[in-house]
């Protein structure tokens, strides 16, 4: 197989469908909410009533924009909707309001970084925004068709890559960052499962070196990033035999069978449909200003990748860590929240990524639900740094009990468990004193210059103290004491 | 009982010497003794009486709406809550609409009271009435012949006194081409004037809702409730709607385009060439600045209007397809078939003829050859009579070439009876609007009238001159 795989080439272009969070559908003002009873949020303009009018939803317009300003796209300052024609029972108009030649973005990238550590950039052909039609459910009943049109007239991006695309790593990597950027913007949930962000290849495999691409297959229903990477090696794989075998490849479209893990032949394209795309004379054209797409940018969160580069240089914060902690807005934030109260960098990551984050895993609970704010996050690290609780003291007694009463304050919480460490140097001597006395023959041993023996007295410096004792001070005094 | 002018109706109104009620039940009368003319498809009898009673109380009360008293018909294709409505068609047998369209809440919200709903072309389809699925409108004044289309029962439903007012809608000509062969005044207001969020859509880009009446006061009055924005067209203008009414005044005096294209055109009857030429004498004679212009795109308007017209409603009709609403075939046996069947039986031979042309100049061979095309020549159109509208107040035409033709005759001559619209597509291609005047009449009786248009959203200026033309052409 791998020198089968040598000799060829995979093309793969993907197109995204995402389902933005607006409140109202595309081109009405009904309800878009997901998981309603069937065929309860619909209207006359979604069923597509006689003389009912689409109109323009500026909410969709905007979360469309933020996505395409995140891309780097270019903007198209005069679109045109366009009307796809076709029939079928869940499209209630007999067409799709989309965009056709006048897309609302177009160029820009998505960068990705592959495990390899190779960076590569995904270049965008184009982003539109559309209406989704209906849901056509065939499983439920024996001889029926059943059809929701909750979904009908809600408001899609389309993201369409260019065939750039090489393996399925490739591809799931372009999915997360994807998701992960609309979830930062806010305009989809990005759940695949519920097929609120779809996403559809077309792959394509060719010898390496050829100039023409080989026949296209679009594969569908890849419900999640992993199953993205499986079904494309899977289908990439299946090509390259095909050619091997002499088999020629048919234009069709196959859908995944995340059971099996195969691809599966759903319906032939012999000939491609006419959906004869025109103008939608119902919807004047839509203007975008400079002003309104600078209005949108300067309304934009910090995405990933800045988040990523900004606290890789100036926070100092190792890769791992930063990729981590920019893995989602919520986290990223939290962070950037710890430091409006501390510049300990490393210690609100190390907290994050450290306490907090078991916390929740042994919890099972997402960081919207945490009780403790991110202040009191610094407060602990504050004490710390100051030297009024040990390091392992805030870890393991302090966080978890303010966990548990995240109303009280971490320096009186501290003071409450009597673990504040003592610097009072007088307190430390008598210490000193008396376990110098208690180990006479150590101490005879360390003047004779065993003087790794001073852990021990450290040690027990420390147990007496109850951990109160600062260990700086508590070496300084020893020493003292020993006579050095 | 007559009364010139809905506001001196509202008057006698006042006074106590009429009411809603009786004018209702004399409306309700001149139906029963004109069923022949088949220009209702439903009246809505009771109701109206009941409304009128309503009225009655609230002008006894002094808070009637500024439509009070005005009893009104509606084209087929406006939808009426709790109302069939069907453009004329078998597909939308059995449909009844669960909503209001704008005109039809803002004329309720004035008081004005419907009577019922009137016969018209299938989806506004045609120019004689002749392609309804409910039966031809007769022309009342020659029983023999058509009333125009498509609107032809609005307009033979004011031409014989049925109802004061009727709505239609206006396409390439189908209120001012039926008000023309019927002797009433028409109207095609601006595209975007008038929200047509209840029309079942014919053609987007150019379906307009417009009033049919016996006089330019009640034009004024009906057009001012019924215009302006609405949330529920994106197409409608927020340009602030003056008080038509209140501001109608004849007014003459001004600079008018004529074109000598039209009137060298072939197929202009004599005797409408004739009255044309008496026109631009009697205001030439009254101070107006009259001038001949060139517009050699005569022969291009019919053309482009049929290619746009047809793809936009190919599109548009998609929806009638036996799933959710009307007609459904009993043939059909699955999905395909309910699509097929459902909309073979339902849709008639003219809406096929242009579902056929449309979904060709759409398609992906031909689209740029015609379509593209279509969309070029109707902006040239667009420019052109701009640039005329910059130097003249007003462009003056006869609304039709002949008067209203026999019935039958054009029926199986599809390019005869769209050459009907020639004088009528130039103001909804350009966008401008536009009034059929009743101010000519053959030597056999049949009247025809003159067209005004302006330019857009100059409807005041437009009503007043087209009430000082009328006035004149009285003289």
């Amino acid at each position: 197989m791998g020198t089968a795989a040598e000799k060829y080439e995979v093309v793969i272009g993907l197109e995204i469908h995402t389902q933005l969070l607006t409140n109202t559908k595309a081109f009405s003002s009904d309800e878009a909410e997901y998981g309603a009873m069937p065929n309860t949020n619909i209207s006359v303009v979604n069923l597509g009533y006689p003389g009912t009018l689409p109109r323009h939803n500026k909410e969709a317009i905007n979360m469309a924009l933020k996505v395409g300003i995140a891309c780097g796209c270019d903007i198209t300052p005069y679109c045109l909707y366009a009307r796809k024609n076709y029939f079928y029972a869940d499209l209630p108009k007999g067409y799709q309001i989309t965009q056709d030649k006048t897309p609302l973005c177009e160029n820009g990238f998505v960068a990705i970084k592959k495990e390899n550590g190779e960076e590569k950039n995904i270049e965008l052909t184009r982003i539109h925004l559309e209406e989704d039609s209906g849901k056509s459910i065939h499983d439920m009943d024996m001889y029926h068709s059943l059809i929701d049109y909750n979904r009908a007239g809600t408001t899609l991006i389309e993201i369409v890559t260019e065939p750039v695309i090489k393996t399925g790593e490739e591809a799931g990597l372009f999915v997360s960052e994807v998701r992960k950027l609309v979830r930062y913007l806010d305009v989809c949930d990005g759940n695949m499962e519920e097929g609120s962000l779809r996403c559809d290849a077309n792959i394509s495999v060719m010898l390496r070196g050829a100039k023409e691409f080989g026949t296209k297959v679009e594969v569908k229903n890849m419900n999640s990033i992993s199953n993205v990477r499986k079904a494309i090696e899977y289908e990439t794989a299946r090509q390259i035999e095909s050619v091997e075998a002499n088999i020629p490849v048919v234009q069709e479209t196959r859908s995944f069978d995340a059971v099996k893990g195969e691809t599966f032949s759903m319906r032939a394209k012999e000939v491609a449909t006419d959906y004869r795309y025109f103008p939608e004379p119902d919807l004047p054209p839509l203007v975008v200003s400079q002003e309104w797409i600078e209005e949108t940018r300067n309304a934009m969160p910090k995405l990933p990748g800045e988040l990523y580069k900004e606290f890789t240089t100036a926070y100092g914060l190792s890769y791992y860590d930063a990729q981590v902690i920019t893995e989602n807005k919520e986290t990223a934030q939290y962070y950037l929240q710890i430091l409006e109260h501390t510049t300990n960098y490393k210690a609100a990551a190390n907290y994050l990524m450290g306490a907090v984050r078991g916390y929740l895993n042994r919890n099972a609970i997402e960081l919207s639900d945490f009780a403790l704010e991110p202040l009191q996050i610094a407060e602990i690290i504050r004490l710390i740094d100051e030297g009024v609780i040990s390091n392992a003291i805030g870890e393991q007694t302090l966080f978890p009990a303010l966990v548990e009463n995240p109303s009280r304050k971490a320096k009186e919480l501290a003071e409450e468990l009597n673990v504040i460490q003592n610097s009072d140097d007088d307190f430390i001597i008598d210490l000193a004193q008396q376990v110098l006395a208690d180990f006479p023959d150590k101490v005879d041993a360390y003047k004779n210059g065993k003087k790794g023996l001073l852990g021990l007295f450290m040690g027990e410096v420390m147990k007496r103290s109850g951990g109160k004792a600062d260990p700086q001070i508590a070496t300084k005094v020893l020493k003292e004491v020993l006579g050095e | 009982m007559h009364f010139n002018t809905l506001q001196h109706l509202q008057q006698e109104l006042v006074a106590g010497r009429v009411s809603c009620v009786q004018i209702v039940e004399s409306y309700l009368e001149n139906i029963r003794n004109n069923k022949h003319l088949n220009a209702f498809l439903e009246v809505f009898e009771a109701e109206a009486l009941a409304n009128a009673n309503q009225v009655d109380k609230k002008v006894q009360n002094k808070n009637q709406g500024k439509l009070a008293g005005l009893v009104i018909g509606l084209k087929d294709n406006i939808s009426y809550t709790g109302h069939a409505v069907s453009s004329s068609s078998k597909i939308l047998e059995g449909y009844t609409s669960v909503y209001n369209a704008t005109v039809v809440d803002r004329l309720l919200d004035e008081d004005a009271i419907i009577i019922g709903r009137l016969n018209c072309d299938e989806f506004a389809m045609g120019a004689s009435n002749e392609n309804s699925a409910y039966g031809p409108v007769l022309n009342a004044q020659d029983n023999s012949r058509v009333p125009g289309g498509s609107s032809g029962g609005s307009a033979v439903a004011v031409q014989a006194n049925l109802c004061r007012v009727a709505l239609g809608s206006d396409t390439g000509g189908s209120i001012r081409q039926p008000s023309s062969f019927t002797g009433t005044f028409g109207m095609k207001p601006t595209y975007g004037r008038v929200s047509r969020w209840g029309l079942l859509a014919y053609a987007s880009s150019f379906d307009q809702i417009g009033p049919v009446t016996s006089s330019v006061e009640d034009m004024a009055a009906v057009l001012e409730v019924i215009a302006g924005p609405d949330e529920n067209d994106a197409t409608v203008s927020e340009t602030a709607v003056p008080a038509y009414s209140k501001n109608l005044k004849s007014s003459g005096k001004k600079r008018i385009a004529v074109f000598e294209d039209c009137l060298t055109a072939d197929g202009l009857a004599p005797e409408i060439k004739t009255h044309l030429n008496q026109a631009i004498d009697a205001l030439k004679a009254d101070g107006n600045e009259v001038e001949m212009v060139s517009f050699p795109y005569l022969d291009y308007m019919v053309p482009c209007y049929y290619v746009l017209t047809t793809a936009e409603a190919s599109s548009n009709l998609s929806r009638y397809s036996g799933l959710l609403y009307g007609h459904r075939s009993t043939e059909a046996h699955d999905l395909e078939s309910t699509f097929i069947q459902s909309r073979t039986e339902g849709f008639g031979p003219e809406v096929k003829r242009r579902i056929m042309a449309g979904t060709f100049v759409l398609s992906s061979d031909y689209y740029d050859a015609y379509y593209t095309k279509a969309q070029k020549v109707r902006r040239i159109i667009q420019q052109e009579t701009e640039k005329i509208l910059k130097d003249f107040d007003f462009i003056l035409l006869p609304t039709t070439p002949t008067e209203a033709f026999k019935l039958g005759e054009k029926a199986n001559d599809p390019i005869a009876m769209y050459l009907a619209d020639i004088f009528t597509v130039q103001a909804p291609l350009a966008g401008i609007p536009a009034i059929s005047l009743p101010t000519g009449t053959m030597d056999s009786g049949m009247p025809f009238g003159l067209q005004l248009m302006a330019n857009h959203y100059e409807e005041q200026d437009l009503l007043n001159m087209s009430k000082y033309l009328f006035e004149l052409m009285e003289d």
